[in-house]
């Protein structure tokens, strides 16, 4: 076996050292009718058998660069740039752990430290930290941050929030019996949670753009809520928005949480990803998850570590703010390579481009008969309402090799009203000749 | 003599003064880096795009006026940034990383290879589910795997890290509990004193009172004190198998039996799973719910601190109440259950926005298609090998915490080093000086200046006797009274000792632009 280094020859004479005859003896606590089961698996393969294996199941999946690609909501498709994954895989970033020896682990601490600078900086907030599984666990952690500085039980999901964070966000504050409130979804961009705020309400998250792709303002929703003694959630599920849009801190957002999948990282169908959250300093404490801070070594020079550690789960134990002990590393690093590539100037123009990508998809989608577009605004994604279920359309659609978008049907199952929508998701890698496609193909099927 | 003999003779190392410094305060491969903020210019990239055409924005007005303040480096610098700052990193690519209960094995690279596969890396989570069969098939395989491997009926694979899993397993035991009607009398949870602080915080985060259980002399959970503490108000217990002290629970079947007459359930944290994959099953030990590190026992890399993947397996009387989504299949072929109605009724909510960690699902299913039953199983039987021929070694300056042969890992106290003067972290910090990674350090609580080792199967018969070389070495000059080097250490790394404390007090999590002026100024 090629990942085991030990020889026979080794392993008697290591057992000879140990004081046991046979391998068995080591296993002598396990009882005895349940050793050595029998098991229904295929003993070891070579490398190239399994690389076949795994090249057969691959090709059975449409990869997103097969063909015309629109589908967004929460993850997207985006060019990165080769320097990205080199650097990742360097073995001493991909094969280190977490940095709890500080002094030989400067290498991802340092970088952790630029990437929560950049974070910080994006979201328009004071600190950051070292991320967080994904975009949506962020945001169920901002509700149960919300929580413990307001001292309150009721979140409020704006109707725009995708459901599935909104889901999240349930599952984990059921869970202490607080009370999450959705507001009704509201495709065209109309509704608002204003009026459910009140004086129980501990935060209520925003997401900007929204699910289906409308820019909000968050100024006077921060406004209410903060005269009600609750906290803004902002939710950002495109992080490339970040360069074009004014940023959610500057809006007055208390807590910015948002998926940083699109800067850095592949689709991976659904993960793994990255989870930015960044917050104001006076609740730094309240802060869920790893945060990289500076210090001095015993020379003075300036290093980083690892610090605040007392809000963490391995010395707060049941007090910890969260039972969060790792974050997303590699994607963090994957997150902050690209980001230096880009800079702010080079995330700017990238932010212009998906935005005129959609633009002109929105532009193009319009014409086709029986098609609305429901967005006055948008960033890279709008809504379009289609004269039948948009699911069967994007099926259609799939198997002419054109990934359409998401249908409503697939976000709101049993919504019969949702069921017609389809989200149509446009970035730097769309050409002219993708929205050409996906119209005249839309105009075959419907 | 051949060698220098046109040049100036070499002088011998150690009339070298040690203390040379440089004018740049680099140290040859050692090259102190700034942050892209004091060194990137803004403005400045390292990609090429095209012009934007100058389309009317349709932003509702919520454009920023200008773009954030962040440096670009060119692509060579960037380059060199961060592969200067990688090298400041130890991994295991480089030597032993003997963490205990971390279980930092080789990654192989075809893991990597793998997972990059355009079918499984550029593939989209809300894409119809007829364009991505090959990625349902491999999850469903996945699953497969690891329920055969455990002896449980299911498996929940959305959870993104073992903390996030064990979050799912007392998740699934809460909505057993609401079912029953008992949610609100069941609300004590039992952690032994030795467990991980993600079992007592987890049990926290779903409003259960965690209840303390002392450990027995033998490292293992005190069964009677356990007995005693079982009631009608205990939702159940979270116990690591093998436990935190590298030592098996021998009486785990006695626990779980007698848990489950009190009405409760048994959690079992996966951490250590290495140390019995294909020795023993614990869906036949009497375990309701276990979590399974992806990135520790199937190899997806660490990473340097993520991403995990944390699938659940789940017993019969919990897995109705899985998380959505999950896999099906049947003749039209794979399909997702994403809502809690129908088939997924009775599921206790959602975890993530999507299906989990695809990335860590291809690497693992790769490592075990590699190592098949037999490669598993030889895995774990060499880990435990591995460890007791440490502990035997060490033991001859070192002081093993409990007698006796171990699983995994091996556990020492600091019972070797009183009256010397050496701490446990001196002693850490002095095996990296010699080239190592330290072990888990204070760890577990219930052994003073706990040194808990795991070398993994991945480690050489070679490279464990240079490790326990160097140990002995170390151990015996702690003793013979010179702790100078123990207190300076590490000498040789990229850093000497950081202030944590300095850190914590006044905590700069961020580098700001009075940052560079206060630096310019001294």
């Amino acid at each position: 076996m090629r990942y085991l280094p030990l020889s026979d020859a080794d392993r008697a004479e290591m057992r000879r050292t140990v004081g046991v005859e046979t391998i068995d003896e080591l296993f002598s606590d396990v009882p005895k009718d349940a050793l050595n089961p029998v098991l229904d698996l295929p003993d070891h393969k070579g490398e190239l058998e399994v690389e076949r294996i795994m090249r057969g199941l691959s090709a059975k999946n449409h990869a997103a660069s097969d063909g015309p690609f629109f589908a967004g909501c929460g993850a997207y498709k985006h060019h990165v740039p080769a320097t990205v994954d080199h650097i990742i895989q360097r073995s001493e970033f991909l094969t280190a752990y977490t940095p709890y020896q500080p002094e030989i682990a400067q290498g991802t601490l340092q970088y952790l430290f630029e990437f929560q600078t950049q974070v910080a900086e994006l979201t328009g907030m004071e600190v950051a930290n070292a991320s967080m599984y994904d975009g949506s666990t962020a945001a169920a952690e901002a509700a149960l941050m919300a929580r413990r500085i307001t001292k309150r039980k009721k979140v409020l999901c704006s109707g725009g929030l995708h459901p599935h964070y909104a889901q999240v966000i349930h599952t984990n504050s059921e869970l202490i019996d607080d009370e999450v409130i959705e507001a009704p979804s509201s495709p065209d961009g109309q509704g608002s949670i204003m009026e459910m705020i009140d004086d129980q309400t501990s935060c209520i998250v925003v997401q900007s753009p929204d699910v289906f792709g409308h820019v909000r303002d968050l100024s006077a929703l921060a406004e209410k809520a903060h005269e009600h003694g609750a906290l803004l959630i902002a939710v950002v599920t495109e992080a490339v928005s970040f360069g074009l849009l004014k940023s959610p801190g500057s809006q007055g957002a208390d807590i910015v949480v948002a998926e940083g999948q699109s800067i850095g990282n592949a689709l991976n169908y659904g993960g793994p990803y990255v989870g930015l959250f960044a917050a104001r300093q006076k609740h730094v404490r309240h802060m869920p998850g790893r945060l990289c801070g500076e210090t001095v070594d015993a020379e003075g020079k300036r290093g980083f570590v690892l610090t605040l550690s007392t809000r963490e789960q391995h010395i707060r134990r049941d007090k910890a703010t969260s039972n969060i002990c790792t974050n997303s590393g590699l994607c963090s690093l994957a997150f902050t390579v690209h980001m230096s590539l880009l800079g702010g100037t080079g995330l700017r123009r990238l932010a212009m481009l998906n935005h005129e990508a959609a633009c002109k998809a929105a532009d193009a989608l319009s014409q086709v008969e029986g098609v609305e577009v429901l967005n006055e605004s948008f960033f890279n994604e709008f809504t379009l309402r289609l004269p039948k279920d948009a699911a069967e359309v994007t099926e259609a659609l799939a198997q002419r090799g054109i990934v359409a978008g998401v249908p409503g049907g697939r976000l709101w199952p049993g919504e019969d009203d949702l069921a017609n929508l389809l989200i149509v998701a446009a970035t730097e890698v769309t050409t002219d000749d993708d929205i050409a496609a996906l119209k005249s193909a839309l105009e075959e099927v419907l | 003599m051949a060698m220098n003999s046109q040049g100036r003779q070499t002088r011998a190392a150690n009339e070298m003064n040690a203390e040379v410094s440089t004018h740049t305060g680099n140290k040859a491969l050692q090259i102190e880096e700034p942050l892209i903020f004091e060194r990137g210019a803004e403005g400045g990239s390292g990609v090429d795009l095209p012009e934007p055409e100058g389309i009317m924005p349709r932003l509702g007005g919520q454009q920023a006026e200008s773009a954030p303040e962040l440096p670009g480096l060119s692509e060579p610098e960037a380059m060199r940034h961060y592969v200067r700052l990688s090298q400041k990193n130890y991994a295991i690519d480089m030597g032993i990383f003997p963490l205990g209960s971390c279980t930092m094995k080789h990654n192989p690279r075809l893991n990597e290879k793998t997972a990059r596969m355009p079918g499984f890396s550029d593939i989209h989570p809300l894409q119809p589910e007829s364009t991505v069969q090959g990625a349902l098939e491999l999850m469903d395989r996945l699953a497969g795997w690891l329920k055969e491997l455990t002896a449980m009926p299911a498996v929940a694979m959305s959870p993104k890290a073992g903390a996030h899993g064990e979050l799912c397993g007392m998740m699934a035991i809460k909505a057993a509990l609401v079912a029953r009607g008992e949610a609100g009398t069941r609300t004590r949870v039992l952690v032994p004193e030795s467990a991980h602080g993600t079992n007592p915080a987890t049990a926290a985060q779903c409003g259960f009172k965690v209840d303390k259980l002392p450990a027995a002399d033998d490292g293992r959970v005190d069964l009677q004190a356990f007995k005693s503490k079982l009631g009608p108000d205990v939702a159940g217990i979270m116990v690591t198998n093998p436990n935190t002290c590298g030592l098996f629970e021998r009486d785990i079947r006695e626990m779980a039996d007698a848990v489950h007459e009190a009405g409760g359930y048994f959690y079992c944290d996966g951490a250590n799973f290495n140390a019995i994959m294909g020795k023993t099953r614990p869906g036949e030990l009497g375990i309701d719910a276990m979590h399974i590190n992806l990135h520790k026992t199937f190899s997806t890399p660490h990473g340097g601190g993520g991403p995990g993947s944390g699938p659940t397996v789940l017993s019969e009387a919990l897995a109705p109440f899985a998380p959505v989504p999950f896999v099906v299949s049947d003749e039209d072929g794979f399909r997702l259950v994403e809502t809690a109605a129908g088939e997924g009724e009775q599921a206790f909510g959602r975890m993530v926005a999507f299906h989990g960690q695809m990335g860590m699902f291809v690497r693992a299913l790769t490592y075990m298609l590699s190592h098949g039953k037999d490669g598993l199983r030889q895995a774990a039987e060499d880990a435990v090998l591995n460890a007791n021929y440490v502990q035997k070694r060490l033991s001859a300056e070192m002081t093993p915490a409990f007698p006796g042969t171990c699983m995994h890992e091996a556990l020492f106290s600091d019972a070797f080093l009183k009256d010397t003067g050496v701490g446990t972290i001196d002693f850490a910090k002095a095996m990296i000086d010699e080239g190592f990674h330290p072990m888990t350090m204070y760890f577990p609580l219930v052994v003073s200046g706990a040194m808990l080792i795991e070398p993994t199967e991945t480690e050489s018969k070679f490279g464990l006797d240079q490790f326990c070389d160097s140990l002995l070495a170390l151990a015996k000059e702690a003793k013979s009274g010179n702790t100078e080097r123990f207190e300076a250490a590490p000498v040789y790394a990229p850093k000497r000792r950081l202030d944590e404390t300095q850190a914590a007090r006044k905590p700069v999590l961020r580098w700001q632009p009075e940052m560079a002026e206060a630096m310019a100024a001294e």
